[in-house]
C-alpha cells in the first residue's frame, strides 16, 4: 500500500458540542475500519522508531500499525498487548501529544500519525470481535499482593499474571478501576470499557479483592505473614487538596474528587441514583488540570452554566489541548488569570433555621499577571492589587490537585515517603525503601497520568519478577 | 456479599444487627466505623462499630431509621446478605491511661458510647455513663450500660423513665458539686454534643467528641467529611472520628449536614412507598 502522504490527521468523529453537552455518553467515536486504514498508511514505518521511546510502556507502534495496514487487526491487538495492560483505556485518555506523537516524524511536517486514535481502533476491534479468552499460564508457585486496582496496579497485576504469578489485587473501594472508575467520567471513559479491561485480567487469573483497605482492614506486614513474598503499591494520590481560604467548607463546595465521585462511581449523573448531587445553576471550578475539565464537563452535563477559574493563562493550562477544546465547544467559558481569594455564603440574619443559610452564592477573585518563570519554567502568577471582583455562583469545585494518602504509610514501617508524602522508590524498579515492597503510581509521584502510572506498574513488574525467579 | 448473622430489633426506630466480616471483626476498635453498601447501586453509608466478635467473626452494628438506605437495610432479615461492608475505618477512640471518664450519649449514639464504656471499664477505669433519649420508648441498651458503668445517669427529655431533662443537666450537677474526670467522651447528636461542650469547657475538663459527617469513601479521597477542628480543615474519616470538642466548629458542622436534606427526604419517601407497596 502506498504511503498516505496527508499532512492532517484523520479527524475524530464525535459527537457534536450542543448534542454532548446534554448526555453522558462518549464524545468521541472513533475510527471505522477504512479511517483507520487511510491514517496507518500515514506511519512511514521508520526503522529508528522515535515513537516507541515517548510511549511509557514502549509500545511497539510502528509494528502494530503494520498490522493494521494489513487489516490483521487481532494481530495489532497482540502486538499493543505484549506492552500494555488497558489498551482501550490508554487510546482514550493518554496524552499522546506530549508522548509517542510528539517524536513521530510525521509531526515534523503536518500533523503526527493519529498513533492513540489507531490504538483505540484497535483495542475497541478487539473487544468487539475477539472470542477466545486469554490464555491462563501455568503457576510459578509465587504469591504478590497488589494494593490498588488503579491503572498502576492493575498493569503490575496484567504483567505478573502472563507470567504465572498468583497475584491478589486489593482495593478499598466497592469496584475495581480506582481512578479509571472514580475520577474519568463515562462521557471520556465507559465504564464498560473499564469492566472489560478488569476481567480480561480476571481471566488471567488475577484475583481482586474489592472492600479491603490496605493499612487500615489488613497491614503490609500482614500481607507478608500471609504468604505475600512481594507487595506493589499503587494506592493512588488520595487526599483532595483544598485553597485554604475562608468559605472552603460552606454548603456547595466539593472537591473534584467529590464531585467525581458522585456522578461517576456512585453513579449520581443517572435519574434513578442513589446518590445526591447538587446540579444545574451556576459552577464555578477551580483549576486547570484534566481533573478540573472533567469536573466542569460533567457539571455541564448535569444542568449547570459552567466557569473555570485558572490563574494563570491559557498557555500554562496543564490540561491536555484535546479536553480543553472539548470543554470550549461544550460552552465552559475559561475565566483565566483570576485565582480566588473567597468563597461567600447565604446567613439569614432573622432566621438562624433557614436552609439556605451556609450555602454558597458567590466567589470573590483577584486578577493575576504572570511574573518571572518559577523553578520549573512556568511563569508564575501575581496578584494585581485592587483588582478584585465576584463572581455569582451555586457550586464551587476545588480541582487544583492531590497529595498522597498517609494510610499506608502510617501503618507500614519502613516504608520512606517525601516531604509531600510521595513514596520514595528507585526509578529503576519501583523499589521502596522496604524489603519486598514496591510503589508506583501517583502514590509516588503525587497526581500524574494514567500512563505515568502503568509504566510504573510495569516496571515494578518486571523487577519483582527479577527478584523473585532468582 | 456479607451475610446478617443476628438481627434484633431495639426500640421501633433503632435496629442491631451482627454482620460477618472476618477481616473487620479481626481488627475493629471502640471508636471505628465502617461504610456499606446494601445493595447494587446503593450509597455507601458510614456506621460507627457498636462491637465485634473476634472468635465468630461478626461486627455489631446498630442504626437509626432516617432515610432511604437504612430503611432499606432494616428490611433485611437474618440470613440474608448485603452488598458491601469495609472497615474498620477511622482512628480508634484512645483510652490508654484514663483512670475516671463520664460518658455522655444521646439517642442511637448511646450504641458508639457502648463498646467505649465496656472497654474502659475492663480495663479498671471508672466510668459513669449518662445516656439520654427523648422518651422511654425509644430507651436503649440500659443493662449493658449497667453492667460497663460505675454510676449510670438515664435522662428523657419527657420525663417517661429515669431523670426529666437533656444530659447535661446531671453533667453540669456533678461537675458543680467538684467532681472531676479525666476526660469526657460524648456521642449523640450534633446539638447534644455542642451542648456537653459547653458545659465542660468552663471547668476545662478535656471532652471528645465523635463525629459522623457524611462521606463516601472513607479513606480520605472525596473530602466530603471535612471538619474545622482548631481553625484547621480536617476529615473525619483519616484524622477522627474522634475530636477534641473545644476546637470543633459545630455550627458548621450542622449546616454541612444539611446539604443533601431535601434530596434525602425524598430519597426515604419513595423507599418507604416502595416497601409498602411489596407488603400490599
Amino acid at each position: 500500500m502506498a504511503a498516505n502522504m496527508s499532512l492532517t490527521k484523520n479527524p475524530m468523529p464525535s459527537q457534536e458540542p450542543e448534542v454532548r453537552a446534554h448526555n453522558f455518553s462518549e464524545v468521541a467515536l472513533g475510527y471505522d475500519e477504512a479511517t483507520a486504514l487511510d491514517e496507518a498508511a500515514r506511519c512511514l514505518g521508520c526503522k529508528a522508531m522515535p515513537c516507541v521511546s515517548g510511549c511509557p510502556v514502549n509500545i511497539h507502534i510502528p509494528e502494530f500499525i503494520a498490522k493494521v495496514k494489513e487489516c490483521d487487526f487481532e494481530g495489532a491487538y497482540q502486538v499493543i498487548a505484549q506492552a500494555s495492560s488497558l489498551p482501550a483505556v490508554c487510546g482514550r485518555v493518554c496524552p499522546q501529544e506530549s508522548q509517542c506523537e510528539a517524536l513521530c516524524v510525521r509531526g515534523k511536517k503536518g500533523d503526527p500519525v493519529g498513533i492513540g486514535r489507531l490504538e483505540r481502533f484497535v483495542a475497541d476491534w478487539h473487544n468487539d470481535h475477539a472470542t477466545e479468552a486469554p490464555v491462563r499460564p501455568a503457576p510459578n508457585g509465587h504469591k504478590v499482593a497488589v494494593v490498588g486496582s488503579g491503572p498502576s496496579g492493575l498493569t503490575c497485576a496484567g504483567d505478573l499474571a502472563k507470567k504465572g504469578y498468583a497475584v491478589t489485587v486489593f482495593e478499598a473501594l466497592h469496584l475495581a478501576g480506582g481512578v479509571l472508575v472514580y475520577g474519568i467520567p463515562e462521557f471520556r471513559l465507559p465504564k464498560a470499557i473499564v469492566q472489560k479491561e478488569v476481567d480480561t485480567l480476571k481471566a488471567l487469573g488475577v484475583d481482586i479483592q474489592t472492600n479491603v483497605v490496605v493499612g487500615k482492614t489488613i497491614t503490609i506486614d500482614e500481607l507478608f505473614e500471609d504468604g505475600y513474598e512481594a507487595v506493589f503499591v499503587g494506592s493512588g494520590a488520595g487526599l483532595p487538596n483544598f485553597m485554604g481560604i475562608p468559605g472552603e467548607s460552606l454548603k456547595g463546595v466539593y472537591s473534584a474528587n467529590e464531585f467525581l465521585t458522585r456522578s461517576n462511581l456512585m453513579k449520581a449523573y443517572k435519574d434513578d441514583s442513589a446518590t445526591p448531587i447538587w446540579k444545574g445553576g451556576k459552577v464555578v471550578v477551580v483549576g486547570g488540570g484534566n481533573v478540573a475539565m472533567d469536573a466542569a464537563r460533567t457539571a455541564l452535563r448535569l444542568g449547570a452554566e459552567v466557569s473555570i477559574v485558572y490563574r494563570r493563562s491559557m498557555e500554562e493550562l496543564p490540561a491536555r489541548r484535546e479536553e480543553v477544546e472539548h470543554a470550549q465547544e461544550e460552552g465552559i467559558e475559561f475565566k483565566l488569570l483570576n485565582n480566588p481569594v473567597r468563597i461567600l455564603g447565604y446567613q439569614n440574619p432573622d432566621d438562624p433555621r433557614d436552609p439556605k443559610n451556609g450555602c454558597v452564592t458567590a466567589v470573590e477573585c483577584i486578577r493575576m499577571e504572570l511574573g518571572e518563570p518559577d523553578e520549573k519554567g512556568r511563569r508564575r502568577p501575581v496578584e494585581i492589587p485592587g483588582s478584585e471582583f465576584v463572581m455569582d455562583t451555586d457550586v464551587v469545585i476545588i480541582a487544583i490537585g492531590t497529595s498522597p494518602n498517609p494510610l499506608i504509610k502510617n501503618t507500614t514501617a519502613g516504608l520512606e515517603v517525601n516531604r509531600r508524602g510521595g513514596i520514595i522508590v528507585q526509578e529503576e524498579t519501583g523499589a521502596t525503601s522496604k524489603p519486598g515492597v514496591y510503589a508506583g503510581g501517583d502514590a509516588v509521584t503525587g497526581a500524574a497520568t494514567v500512563i505515568l502510572a502503568m509504566g510504573a506498574g510495569k516496571t515494578a513488574a518486571k523487577a519483582i519478577d527479577e527478584a523473585l525467579s532468582k | 456479599m456479607y451475610q446478617i448473622v443476628s438481627k434484633k430489633v431495639l426500640n421501633p426506630t433503632v435496629t442491631m444487627m451482627e454482620i460477618s466480616a472476618p477481616l473487620v471483626a479481626r481488627k475493629a476498635e471502640a471508636g471505628q466505623f465502617i461504610i456499606l453498601r446494601v445493595d447494587e447501586d446503593g450509597e455507601r453509608i458510614p456506621l460507627t462499630v457498636a462491637g465485634c466478635n473476634r472468635e465468630k467473626g461478626t461486627v455489631r452494628i446498630i442504626f437509626q431509621i432516617v432515610g432511604a438506605t437504612t430503611e432499606a437495610l432494616n428490611h433485611k432479615e437474618a440470613g440474608e446478605y448485603i452488598q458491601d461492608f469495609v472497615g474498620p475505618l477511622g482512628k480508634p477512640t484512645e483510652v490508654e491511661g484514663l483512670k475516671k471518664v463520664c460518658i455522655v450519649g444521646g439517642g442511637v449514639g448511646c450504641a458508639i458510647a457502648l463498646p467505649i464504656a465496656e472497654k474502659l471499664h475492663a480495663m479498671g477505669c471508672e466510668v459513669h455513663s449518662i445516656i439520654g433519649f427523648r422518651s422511654k420508648d425509644l430507651l436503649i441498651l440500659e443493662d449493658e450500660f449497667k453492667a460497663a458503668s460505675t454510676k449510670l445517669t438515664v435522662m428523657t427529655d419527657d420525663g417517661s423513665y429515669g431523670r426529666h431533662g437533656n444530659v447535661t443537666l446531671p453533667l453540669k450537677e456533678m461537675l458543680e458539686a467538684g467532681e472531676t474526670f479525666d476526660e469526657v467522651i460524648t456521642i449523640g447528636p450534633l446539638i447534644m454534643m455542642k451542648f456537653v461542650v459547653a458545659t465542660t469547657r468552663p471547668f476545662g475538663i478535656k471532652t471528645t467528641v465523635s463525629m459522623n459527617p457524611i462521606m463516601i469513601d472513607g479513606t480520605g479521597m472525596c473530602g466530603g467529611c471535612r471538619l474545622t477542628v482548631g481553625g484547621v480543615t480536617k476529615f473525619a474519616c483519616v484524622d477522627g472520628p474522634d475530636f477534641d470538642g473545644f476546637e470543633v466548629d459545630f455550627d458548621e458542622a450542622m449546616a454541612r449536614g444539611t446539604m443533601y436534606r431535601d434530596f434525602e427526604r425524598h430519597a426515604y419517601e419513595e423507599t418507604c412507598n416502595l416497601f409498602k407497596k411489596e407488603v400490599q
